[in-house]
């Protein structure tokens, strides 16, 4: 088991820069997601670290140890692919035996750490099977076994889940998390599903055009988001921005987001954002569980206003909520039982306290 | 049903139009039309290929005149031949050493083509299918002036440094070498541009994992490359074992069989006992006798194919 850490590291293809500069330190026994849409550069810095790609700039140390020239083979790590890359022609105790075959580990031992990982994974009755007689599932049980075996310092999961469908992969998700919960050795996850990244990560990094938009907790992540990017990516549906400004009246702070409809800010927010120039076109960023049903009695910083609902989308625990705000598309969740439908009005709420302000421009949240 | 009782006529009207539509079903099957379409080639085939396979088994059994059947005795006199034996032997050192070389060649040209970045690819590939795509009599016959021994570029060529003469076609050692030589020339460009096809299908992602897995460069190509392309490397050799076994205008061209008959293969050996000595029956005898030894060698193959194939 190790740390591992990326110093400035860039990759180039002729001339385009996939990865941008990054920084990153993972620590021991710590499960890190890297999440972000196609073409971010995530894979790439993945299989940077696996040494399946050279980098053009930079440093990648695994255990204090700079790896940058060292070969795949010789860095201690696995890796599970996105289509399992099960070699079709082994069983699957040859398969995840077949690293340590290559090390020429005692027969005894290799047997016993097989038998040890298709216990853990329960894929005991499987292991005299070929990869084409397993389901997709037992397929990436057996890409993680061969990972498993080998007690590798690093951990590398590329899109695992990718090719399973949606039960398969709520379930194999938390097959992951258990694994990495016994076998505890540090982990980088690569997907561009942002439930996963929430659910399985200790860390979770945003990257966004070749380059980290934020490293966080999950938490952190959800509710005090960096930039635009961060908040628009993690959390589904995506949180609502909706231009506004800010503007003084008789003493108080207060945002105004169309002709019609202008907000007395909490004083918590209107402390903060006091300070910022009146004349600045800014987002106002608010998650669709802070849009709700109205109430008779609104607790202090929630406000309500009539819209005009252009669709809902009864989920079963809530109801999805979608109306216009001066051509801004806006969703929020309301309780089932509030009478929401297609094309009527509706009173609802939002949640100031929750608000986030972006500068549009920068997409930076202030 | 109730019809039937009253009227014997309409009965009889209705079971007719039974069998025609009953025709047309049998017309209209599926596997019926695929049999017709395919037809013109199942004639074809009876007609070249069944037609005279039996009709050669006819001529094996006459006499030399062809006016007298005599069974069996053509096969045990050529038992009693010491060049019969001689051609079965070259034969099967011919068409094992040539196939081998072809395999072993093939497959190393393939993976440095299968790493020439795609750009320049197609020119190499194009370029190295050139053997193979000129008709054999004909590039034979360059080979045939580059083993002359007196005024040819290789004896030349090889005078600088103080080697040679050598006796391309006129000694043994060399004339079957050099048969050998040419084919494999002509032949590799088929497993080369197999075997690469056959490299494209290998999922970069298992060499990855190998790569991962801690497997070097000899290990990829022993555990991945090699299992990987298992078929095809069966199936492609078989195909060019057959080829090869049954190779007649390389050395037709080259030696005609000589010196002293030791490079006759069976075809060649075929047609010079049947064709230009007139023994037709003994001939065909002769050329019979390739069938059993390639039937052997194709069950083998095909049924690891087949095992393979189930597993993979």
């Amino acid at each position: 088991m190790a740390d591992v850490a990326l110093r400035k590291v860039v990759k180039r293809y002729d001339d385009v820069e996939a990865v941008r500069g990054i920084d990153l330190d993972i620590a021991d026994h710590e499960f890190i997601v890297l999440v972000g849409p196609s073409g971010c550069g995530k894979s790439t810095t993945l299989r940077m670290i696996a040494g399946l790609e050279d980098i053009s700039d930079g440093d990648i140390m695994i255990g204090g140890d700079v790896v940058n020239d060292v070969p795949p083979k010789d860095r201690d790590i696995a890796m599970v692919f996105q289509n399992y890359a099960l070699y079709p022609h082994m069983t699957v105790a040859e398969n995840m035996s077949f690293g340590l075959r290559l090390k020429h580990y005692p027969k005894a031992e290799i047997k016993a750490r097989v038998t040890e990982a298709a216990r853990l994974l329960d894929i005991t009755d499987l292991i005299d099977r070929k990869p084409k007689q397993l389901s997709g599932g037992q397929r990436q049980r057996v890409a993680m076994g061969r990972a498993i075996v080998r007690n590798p310092k690093v951990f590398l999961f590329d899109e695992p889940l990718s090719n399973l469908d949606a039960k398969l992969r709520v379930q194999m998700r938390i097959e992951i998390k258990k694994v990495h919960q016994k076998v505890r050795t540090t982990t980088v996850y690569v997907t561009h599903d942002q439930v996963e990244a929430m659910t399985l990560a200790d860390r979770v990094v945003v990257m966004n055009k070749g380059r980290i938009e934020q490293i966080g907790t999950p938490n952190e992540l959800y509710h005090k988001p960096a930039t635009r990017f961060v908040a628009g990516f993690i959390g589904s549906p995506a949180m609502n921005f909706i231009p506004c400004r800010l503007e003084d009246a008789g003493g108080t702070l207060q945002i105004r987001l169309t002709d019609r409809i202008a907000f007395a800010l909490p004083p918590a927010r209107a402390a903060r954002y006091n300070a910022l120039p009146r004349t600045e076109k800014l987002l106002l960023g608010l998650r669709p569980e802070h849009l709700t049903e109205s109430h008779a009695h609104l607790e202090p910083g929630v406000e309500s206003f009539d819209t005009v609902l252009d669709v809902t989308e009864p989920m079963g625990m809530e109801t999805l909520v979608y109306f216009g705000l001066e051509g801004t598309p806006i969703c929020g969740r309301v309780n089932p039982n509030a009478g929401a439908k297609d094309g009527a009005p509706m009173r609802l709420a939002m949640d100031l306290n929750n608000m986030h302000l972006l500068n549009e421009a920068t997409g930076v949240v202030l | 049903m109730a019809d039937v009782v009253v009227e014997q006529g309409r009965v009889a009207r209705a079971t007719g139009a039974r069998k025609g539509s009953s025709l047309r079903n049998t017309l209209g099957r599926k596997s019926t039309v695929a049999f017709f379409l395919t037809l013109p080639l199942i004639l074809l085939i009876l007609l070249l290929v069944l037609y005279p396979a039996l009709y050669s088994i006819h001529l094996a059994t006459l006499n030399k005149a062809m006016t007298k059947f005599v069974g069996l005795s053509n096969f045990t006199f050529l038992f009693k031949r010491e060049t019969f034996w001689m051609v079965v032997r070259q034969s099967c050192i011919f068409a094992i050493t040539a196939v081998v070389f072809k395999a072993l060649i093939g497959f190393i040209v393939a993976h440095f083509v299968h790493n020439i970045p795609a750009k320049g690819q197609r020119k190499w590939r194009g370029m190295l299918l050139v053997p193979w795509v000129i008709p054999p009599a004909m590039s034979t016959l360059a080979w045939l002036w580059l083993f002359d021994p007196s005024y040819s570029a290789f004896n030349y060529t090889l005078s600088f440094f103080g080697v040679g003469p050598i006796p391309w076609l006129g000694d043994t050692f060399w004339a079957r070498f050099s048969v050998i030589l040419v084919n494999v020339w002509y032949g590799a460009p088929f497993f080369m541009i197999m075997y690469l096809a056959a490299l494209k299908s290998v999922p970069d992602q298992l060499y990855e994992a190998a790569e991962i897995d801690g497997a070097n460069w000899w290990q990829k190509i022993w555990h991945i490359t090699l299992p990987m392309m298992r078929n095809i490397i069966a199936i492609t050799t078989l195909f060019s074992l057959i080829v090869t076994f049954a190779n007649f205008d390389i050395v037709r061209i080259l030696t005609s069989g000589g010196p002293l008959d030791t490079t006759h293969l069976f075809a060649t050996w075929a047609f010079q006992v049947g064709i230009q000595s007139s023994d037709i029956p003994l001939g065909a005898c002769v050329s019979l006798f390739m069938v059993p030894i390639l039937a052997v060698a194709a069950i083998f193959i095909l049924r690891d194919v087949n095992k393979r194939g189930n597993e993979a």
